[in-house]
C-alpha cells in the first residue's frame, strides 16, 4: 500500500498540513502536494476507472501526461470535472470527487464491460450498432451514453472570474527546465523582451531529483544551487516576464502562441485563469520529454507507474508507491528509480532491465547498492485487481514462459522517453525518426515557419532529444542566443540522444493471451490486441487506425499511448515507423479551461448590444425585445395582462384604424455620392437608379454577381451627385462593405465616395390613417398627398427638428419616416406620442411590423430569402431592369437553373382551417425521394395570425407557385401529422393601393 | 494567426484584423460572357498548395483591399499589395521568383 515516508520530499512542507476530501471521505496532505501525491500518502492508489471497460485505476504519471488519474473538482458554480490529479496542486479544504464509476469507486456496475472485453473489440461501436436502426436510437445511444463518458459536465454557470492579455515578445520559451532558464538567461542578456512559462508550480524541471541521483552538477554547482542562482538572475531582468503555473498550449502560424496560467493555483486569485495571447518573433521550446510505458500483460494494474514517476514521489513528494517495487527498464532510466527508492529506504526485489551487457555510472552505483539486476528479462504478467500483488518474469526475447513469480506491490517501468515535440508540431514543424534513441525528434531543418519564410521555433533540451542536464544546459543556452538573434533552427545543433532499444511489446513474441491485457492508451482502454485487429480489417493509414480503435483519442491526446501505437501498427503491418508516421499533434498540449478561452466575454460582456437614440424609452416602457444583429429592437410592448403576441396583435390593429410609431433608427442609411455615383448605383442595384429624380424614393434590390437577392430598400435621391441608400437592419454593415469592395477592387477609377450613417441618424417610421394628421400637427413641413405624393421625400422643418421626410411604406398604409440627428430622436419620438396621444398613436414592435408587411405581401430579407432566391422568385422581375446593359448579378441570373421553370415561387398559402401554419413548414410533393422519404416541392418562410383577417396568413415558396392559385396542398406540423392549405395571391390587404396612397 | 502588412496603411495586422476575400486577380464574366467563362468566374478556384494570390481587406483598420501573395503549405508571404491593380506587380513576382526558384504561375 501506498503511504508517505518518514523523512524526504523535496516539494512538500510537513510544517503545513492541508485538509481535503476525496468523496466525500476527510483527507490530509501537505503544502506543494497535489491532489494524487496526497491521496497517494492516504493509502489511496484508485483514483478513477476507464472509460470503456470502467477498470480500477490508479495514477500511471507525476505531471500533465496522466491519463487515469482524473477527478471532479469543487462544487457548484465552482465545479470542473476531468481535472488531473497529478497536476493539480492541494490547497486547503480542496473537494475532490471520483468519476466514471457508480454506485463508487470501489463497486461499479460498468466494470461488467470488462468480463465482456471479448464481445467489445476495436471498432466495436461501428460493427454492432449499425442494425437495425430503430435500435439505435431507442437502445444502443442511451445505453452508450449512461456508461460512457468522463466526468459530468458541471450543472451550473461557472462562478469563476477570467481574463485574457495580449502581448509580445521577441523570445517566447515554453518550459522553465534548465533548458528553459538556460535559453532565458541566455535570450535576456542578449536584451531581448522574453516571456519565460512553466507549467508546474516551480521552476528546474527533471533536474532537481535526477541530477542528485547520479551526482550531475551543473555549470560545477548542485543542480538546486544553479536554478536558484537562474531564477534570482532572471528576476533582476526588467525585460524578463517569468510565469509559472503557466502552460504554453499551442503555437501557431507566423508566432502567434496561446499560454493558459493557472492564477489560482498558487493561491487566492481574483482570476481563476488568465488566457495569454503571445506574438512572438522567436519561441524555444523546452518542455522536455515523456516517459514512455511498456506494453506487457497487466500493465494497467493500479500500482504500475512509469519510473520517473515513482521516484518523482518518493524524491519530491516523500511518497512510497509501495514497500517492494520492481522496476523494469529498457535503457538508464529504471536505474535512477531503482536508487532512489533504496535510498529512502523501500525494498526493490528485482531491477529487470531487458538490455544485456548495460554498462555506465548508473549500473555501476546500482551494483553498489546491492540491487538484484537481472538482465534481458521482461514481465509476462502483472498479478493483481486492485493493486499489484506480484509479477511473473521472463525472457523478454521470447513467448513468455515464467522463470520466477516476484511478490511485490508496486512495479515501476522505462520505455525510454519521448521528446515533448507538440507545440514544434502543431505549427508546422516536422520530424524525424532517430533510430538509435528510438524517438520522433525535431528535424531542424523543417521547422514552422514564419512570414519572412523563416524558421520560429527553436527545440531545446528534453523536447529536442537531450538526455543529460550537462546537454540540456548547453542546448538551452544555444537556442536562447540563437532566438534573441532571430536565428533559425538550422543553425542549432542538436543535442545527443540516449541509445535505446526498440521494446514494444513485452516479451517480444507473447502471444494473443498476453496481447490482450497490454493496454497501450489506458484512459480509452485499447490493447495490443485492438491495433493488431484493426490492422488486419484493413486500417494501414494512422489516422484511420487512430479513429477505428479510439487510440489517442482521449483527453490526454495520446501523450503516453501515441508512440507505442505507431510501433504496433507498424508491426502488424510490416512497415518500419518512420513509414507509418505519426498522427497530427494539434493545441492544446494538456487541456484548457472553457472559461479562459472565453475570458470575460461572458453575460452582458459577451457582445456589444448597440442602442437607438430612444431605446430608453423603449427600456422604460416594457418593451420585449428581440436580437437584430448586435441591436435589440422592440418585438411588442406588452401591456398589463397581455403576452407579447397579444401586444403585436393589439399594435398592428392600431395602425390599420389609428397611427403607430415604429423606431426604424436601426435601417441602414448608407450614402452614395460623386460625379459617377449615379453609374455606381445602377452597377450596385438591378434596377435602374441613375434616372430617379431628386426628390423621389425608389424601392430598390441589391444582388451578388451569381444574381443571388443580398438586400433590399428604399433608395432616395438627395441631390444631383448624392443617393440615399436604405438597407435592412441586419444589411447596413454587410453592404456597405459589398459597395467598397466593388469600388475598391473593380471600378477604382470611379469617383464615388460611401459613407454608412446608419447611426447618425434616428428615424421614425408614423403609419396609419392618422398619420398626415399627426405630422401636420407637430407643424413646420407641408406633407399633404399634394405636396408629398406616395414615394417623395422632402426636407424641412418638423415641429422645429430639422428633418428629412419620406413618404414610403412598409405597412401598406399612408406612413413616413421622419429622419432626425440621432441627438434629436427621443425628443422626436416624445413629441410624437404626446401629440398624437389623443389620435391613438401606438408605438409597434417588430412583430406588429412583420405581420403588416406579410398582410400587404412584402417580401423580408432573410425570411423570403437566404442566399439562394432570386428577385423572380419573389414575384420581382418587375425591379430587374432589362434597359441597363450591365448590374451585378444581372449575367448570373440568365444561368439555366435560375431561369428554370420549376424553381419555387413565392405564392400566399392560407389554411383551410385559418390556423397558423408553422413558419418553417414543409409542403409535401408528389412522390419520394431516392433515400425514400417524402419528397417536398416548397416551404412556408413567413406565417403569422393576422388581426385585420382574423385568421392566419402565410408566405411560402412552391415549385411554379404563381401558376397554382387555388390548388390545395398539404404542409407539415412539427411532431408529425399534416395541415391542408390553399394557396392565394401573397397580396391580400389593399391590392389597389387606395390607402397607401390615400 | 498570420500577420500581413496592409500596403495602405503600413500596420503589420493580425489576421483577426482582417477579412479573407478569397483568390486574386480574378476576371469578371459580365453580361455576354460564354457560360464556360461565368462558370469559372464564379466557381472554380484554384486552391494550390504553394504559393497564392488571394485578396484580404483590413476590415478592423483603414478598410482597405489589398492582396497577399502567400505560401498556404508554409505561409511564407512574399508580400502585399493594393487590390488596385490588374496583374500581380514585378517586384512581388520577383520575390517568389527568389525563394520559390522555378515556380510558374499556373494557367
Ligand atoms: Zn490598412
Amino acid at each position: 500500500m501506498s503511504r508517505r515516508l518518514e523523512t524526504g520530499g523535496l516539494f512538500i512542507d510537513r510544517n503545513a498540513p492541508m485538509g481535503f476530501t476525496f468523496d466525500g471521505k476527510d483527507r490530509g496532505g501537505f503544502g506543494g502536494d497535489t491532489l494524487a501525491s496526497a491521496l497517494l500518502a492516504c493509502g489511496q492508489l484508485v483514483m478513477g476507472r476507464s472509460f470503456k471497460y470502467h477498470r480500477q485505476r490508479g495514477p500511471v504519471s507525476c505531471g500533465a501526461e496522466e491519463p487515469n488519474a482524473l477527478v471532479g473538482l469543487g462544487e457548484g458554480g465552482l465545479f470542473e470535472p476531468n481535472a488531473r490529479a497529478t497536476i493539480t496542486p492541494l490547497t486547503e479544504g480542496l473537494r475532490a470527487i471520483s468519476q466514471n464509476r457508480w454506485p463508487s469507486l470501489a463497486f461499479d456496475i460498468g466494470a461488467v464491460n470488462a468480463k465482456l472485453s471479448k464481445f467489445l473489440p476495436a471498432g466495436f461501436y461501428y460493427k454492432t450498432f449499425l442494425w437495425p436502426r430503430a435500435f439505435w436510437k431507442h437502445v444502443y445511444e442511451p445505453a452508450i451514453r449512461r456508461s460512457a463518458g468522463l466526468g459530468k459536465p458541471p450543472s451550473q454557470p461557472d462562478a469563476d472570474r477570467y481574463e485574457q492579455v495580449n502581448t509580445a515578445a521577441d523570445v517566447l520559451i515554453a518550459g522553465g527546465g534548465v533548458a528553459g532558464l538556460a535559453a532565458a538567461m541566455e535570450a535576456g542578456r542578449n536584451g531581448a523582451r522574453v516571456i519565460l512559462m512553466e507549467q508546474g508550480p516551480r521552476w528546474g524541471g527533471r533536474a532537481l531529483i535526477d541530477a542528485p541521483l547520479t551526482g550531475e552538477t551543473i555549470d560545477g554547482q548542485p543542480a538546486a544551487d544553479w536554478i536558484e542562482m537562474a531564477v534570482d538572475t532572471l528576476e533582476t531582468m526588467p525585460n524578463v516576464t517569468m510565469r509559472l503555473h503557466t502552460q504554453v498550449s499551442g503555437v501557431f502560424d507566423h508566432g502567434f502562441a496561446l499560454a493558459e496560467e493557472r492564477c489560482a493555483d498558487a493561491g487566492p486569485a481574483p482570476v481563476r485563469a488568465r488566457l495569454w495571447r503571445i506574438r512572438a518573433r522567436r519561441i524555444v521550446t523546452a518542455q522536455g520529454a515523456i516517459e514512455r510505458p511498456l506494453a506487457f500483460a497487466g500493465n494497467d494494474v493500479p500500482g504500475v507507474m512509469l519510473a520517473g514517476a515513482v521516484r518523482d514521489y518518493a524524491v519530491g513528494y516523500g511518497v512510497a508507491v509501495g514497500e517492494r517495487v520492481v522496476v523494469v527498464t529498457a535503457g538508464d532510466d529504471g536505474y535512477r528509480t531503482a536508487i532512489a527508492l533504496v535510498e529512502a529506504g523501500l525494498a526493490v526485489p528485482a531491477l529487470l532491465d531487458v538490455r544485456r551487457g548495460a554498462t555506465g555510472p548508473l549500473v555501476e552505483r546500482a551494483q553498489a547498492l546491492g540491487i538484484r539486476i537481472e538482465e534481458g528479462r521482461g514481465i509476462a504478467h502483472v498479478s493483481g485487481g486492485q493493486s499489484v500483488t506480484g509479477v511473473s518474469i521472463c525472457a523478454q526475447d521470447g513467448p513468455g514462459e515464467v522463470i520466477e513469480e516476484i511478490a511485490c506491490d508496486a512495479v515501476a517501468m522505462s520505455g525510454g522517453w519521448s521528446p515533448a515535440v507538440h507545440l514544434w508540431s502543431q505549427a508546422g514543424g516536422k520530424l524525424t525518426w532517430d533510430e538509435g534513441a528510438a524517438m520522433f525528434r525535431p528535424d531542424h531543418a523543417r521547422p514552422p515557419t514564419g512570414a519572412d519564410g523563416s524558421g520560429f521555433v527553436l527545440p531545446a533540451g528534453g523536447s529536442d532529444g537531450a538526455a543529460s542536464t550537462e546537454d540540456a544546459l548547453r542546448s538551452g543556452a544555444e537556442a536562447g542566443r540563437l532566438a534573441a538573434e532571430g536565428g533559425v533552427p538550422a543553425d542549432l545543433a542538436p543535442p545527443q540522444a540516449a541509445p535505446m532499444p526498440q521494446v514494444w511489446v513485452m516479451p517480444r513474441d507473447a502471444g494473443l493471451a498476453l496481447r490482450e491485457k497490454m493496454w497501450l492508451d489506458f484512459q480509452n482502454d485499447v490493447k495490443v490486441s485492438d491495433v493488431e485487429l484493426a490492422a488486419r480489417e484493413g486500417y494501414r493509414s494512422v489516422e484511420h487506425a487512430k479513429r477505428y480503435t479510439t487510440l489517442g483519442m482521449a483527453t490526454d491526446q495520446g501523450k503516453l499511448s501515441n508512440i507505442g501505437g505507431l510501433a504496433t501498427l507498424g508491426h502488424a503491418l510490416g512497415e518500419a515507423i518512420p513509414q507509418v508516421g505519426t498522427t497530427t499533434f494539434r493545441p492544446p498540449w494538456t487541456p484548457i479551461i472553457l472559461g479562459s478561452i472565453a475570458g470575460s466575454a461572458t453575460g452582458a460582456q459577451f457582445q456589444p448590444v448597440r442602442r437607438t437614440p430612444m431605446q430608453d424609452w423603449h427600456d422604460a416602457n416594457g418593451a420585449d425585445y428581440e436580437p437584430v444583429g448586435q441591436w435589440r429592437r422592440p418585438y411588442s410592448y406588452p401591456r398589463e395582462g397581455e403576452d407579447r403576441e397579444a401586444a403585436a396583435q393589439r399594435e398592428t390593429r392600431a395602425v390599420r384604424e389609428a397611427v403607430g410609431l415604429l423606431d426604424a433608427s436601426t435601417l441602414g442609411k448608407i450614402v452614395v455620392k460623386g460625379p459617377d455615383a449615379g453609374r455606381f448605383m445602377d452597377m450596385i442595384y438591378t434596377n435602374m437608379m441613375s434616372n430617379l429624380a431628386v426628390g423621389r424614393c425608389r424601392y430598390g434590390l441589391i444582388c451578388n454577381d451569381s444574381g443571388f437577392l443580398m438586400d433590399d430598400g428604399v433608395v432616395a435621391r438627395l441631390s444631383e451627385d448624392t443617393w440615399l441608400c436604405h438597407t435592412t437592419t441586419g444589411g447596413a454593415e454587410h453592404i456597405h462593405a459589398h459597395m467598397e469592395e466593388w469600388l475598391q477592387t473593380e471600378w477604382w477609377d470611379w469617383q464615388v465616395y460611401t459613407a454608412n450613417l446608419t447611426e447618425q441618424f434616428a428615424q421614425v417610421v408614423v403609419a396609419g390613417p392618422q398619420a398626415r394628421k399627426l405630422l401636420d400637427r407637430l407643424g413646420g413641413m407641408d406633407v399633404s398627398r399634394e405636396a408629398m405624393p406616395f414615394m417623395s421625400w422632402a426636407e424641412g422643418s418638423l415641429h422645429g427638428f430639422d428633418a428629412r421626410v419620406f413618404r414610403i411604406s412598409f405597412s401598406g398604409e399612408v406612413s413616413y419616416e421622419v429622419s432626425v440627428r440621432a441627438s434629436e430622436g427621443a425628443e422626436l419620438w416624445q413629441a410624437l406620442l404626446e401629440e398624437g396621444e389623443d389620435l391613438g398613436v401606438t408605438p409597434y414592435g417588430t412583430e406588429a411590423m412583420h405581420i403588416l408587411r406579410a398582410e400587404k405581401g412584402y417580401v423580408m430579407i432573410g425570411e423570403e430569402s437566404d442566399g439562394t432566391i432570386t428577385p423572380q422568385d419573389l414575384n420581382l422581375g418587375w425591379a430587374v431592369s432589362k434597359k441597363k446593359a450591365d448590374f451585378i448579378g444581372k449575367r448570373g441570373l440568365t444561368r439555366s437553373h435560375l431561369a428554370d421553370p420549376e424553381r419555387p415561387r413565392l405564392v400566399g398559402l392560407r389554411s383551410l382551417d385559418g390556423t397558423v401554419i408553422e413558419a418553417g413548414a414543409q409542403v409535401v410533393g408528389p412522390g419520394v425521394t431516392p433515400t425514400g422519404q417524402n419528397a417536398t416541392e416548397g416551404r412556408v418562410t413567413s406565417s403569422y395570425h393576422s388581426p385585420t383577417f382574423g385568421h392566419g396568413i402565410a408566405m411560402a415558396l412552391i415549385r411554379r407557385g404563381p401558376e397554382r392559385l387555388g390548388e390545395t396542398v398539404e404542409v407539415t406540423r412539427i411532431g408529425g401529422g399534416r395541415q391542408k392549405a390553399v394557396l392565394v395571391d401573397p397580396v391580400l390587404y389593399d391590392a389597389k393601393g387606395d390607402r397607401l396612397n390615400g | 494567426m498570420l500577420i500581413l502588412t496592409c500596403p495602405y496603411c503600413g500596420v503589420a495586422a493580425d489576421e483577426t484584423e482582417l477579412s479573407p476575400g478569397g483568390e486574386a486577380h480574378l476576371h469578371r464574366a459580365g453580361p455576354g460572357s460564354e457560360d464556360a467563362s461565368v462558370e469559372a468566374y464564379l466557381y472554380h478556384r484554384s486552391n494550390p498548395k504553394g504559393v497564392h494570390f488571394e485578396r484580404w481587406r483590413h476590415a478592423y483598420g483603414c478598410g482597405k483591399w489589398f492582396h497577399s501573395a502567400r505560401d498556404t503549405a508554409t505561409n511564407d508571404v512574399f508580400g502585399t499589395y493594393p487590390a488596385q491593380v490588374t496583374e500581380t506587380p514585378q517586384n512581388i513576382l520577383e520575390a517568389i521568383a527568389q525563394r520559390r526558384p522555378g515556380w510558374e504561375r499556373p494557367q
